[in-house]
């Protein structure tokens, strides 16, 4: 189950529906807010998505880990909204009857997550600008003037 | 021409200035109506680092475009 969520991510609920008596191994991933980014002191987050495309490509992402891994079960869920500095921004839990393949699966979702879903984070910085992350551009004479 | 409506999102919902909004266009695919669009209101994200879903699902920057066609550019993502 791939989701999208408004609210802030509550722990016992992700994990309750993860519970299986084959299950050897829950291997889980929390990413959290964290204080700085490339040398800049960030004070909080927000998180936009595309929802319906992302919760199908989430989906897809979920699917192609249980058949790699041989997954038991697998839970990811990702915030939007503003989201302060130790906020709980991305979970996700799979279940295997052994460790490696648990441990694996976990990483190859957040990995493949990260680079799929569309999802985007705009910290905003101590110094009171803000920035889209991987959105920059290099202003070209065309693109300056725009700008203003 | 097609009637279209497009979504956008973070960076590019900004630059818009809004969400959302209805176009009649001469623009026959993804690629050509990013350029259309990123002429009109200065879309600082150049077209090659710009995805396009149709419909709800990934398209390619060449894919046919219909009237009625919901059309979402998606800029770089970040999300974890």
């Amino acid at each position: 189950m791939f989701r999208i969520s408004p609210t802030p991510l509550e722990l016992p609920a992700l994990r309750a529906p993860l519970a299986d008596a084959r299950a050897g191994a829950l291997v889980t991933f929390e990413g959290w807010v964290r204080d700085h980014n490339e040398g800049q002191a960030v004070q909080s987050l927000e998180y936009e998505a595309y929802v319906p495309l992302a919760e199908a490509e989430g989906e897809r992402i979920l699917a192609e880990a249980r058949a790699r891994f041989g997954l038991l079960g697998a839970v990811a869920v990702h915030r939007v909204g503003h989201l302060a500095l130790g906020d709980l921004a991305v979970w996700v839990g799979v279940t295997a009857a052994h460790r490696a393949a648990a441990f694996e699966a976990c990483r190859y979702i957040i990995d493949e997550a990260k680079a799929r879903l569309p999802i985007w984070k705009k910290e905003h910085y101590a110094s009171g600008t803000t920035a889209w992350i991987n959105c920059a551009t290099r202003p070209g004479p065309a693109t300056a003037e725009r700008r203003g | 021409m097609n009637e279209l409506t497009i979504e956008y999102f973070a960076l590019l919902r900004e630059q818009r200035g809004q969400a959302t909004e209805r176009l009649v266009t001469a623009a026959a695919t993804p690629a050509a109506l990013y350029a259309e669009l990123q002429a009109r209101h200065g879309f600082t994200l150049p077209g090659d680092r710009v995805r396009a879903a149709i419909n709800g699902a990934f398209a390619a920057a060449d894919a046919p475009l219909r009237s009625g066609d919901l059309v979402v550019f998606i800029p770089p993502v970040a999300g974890g």
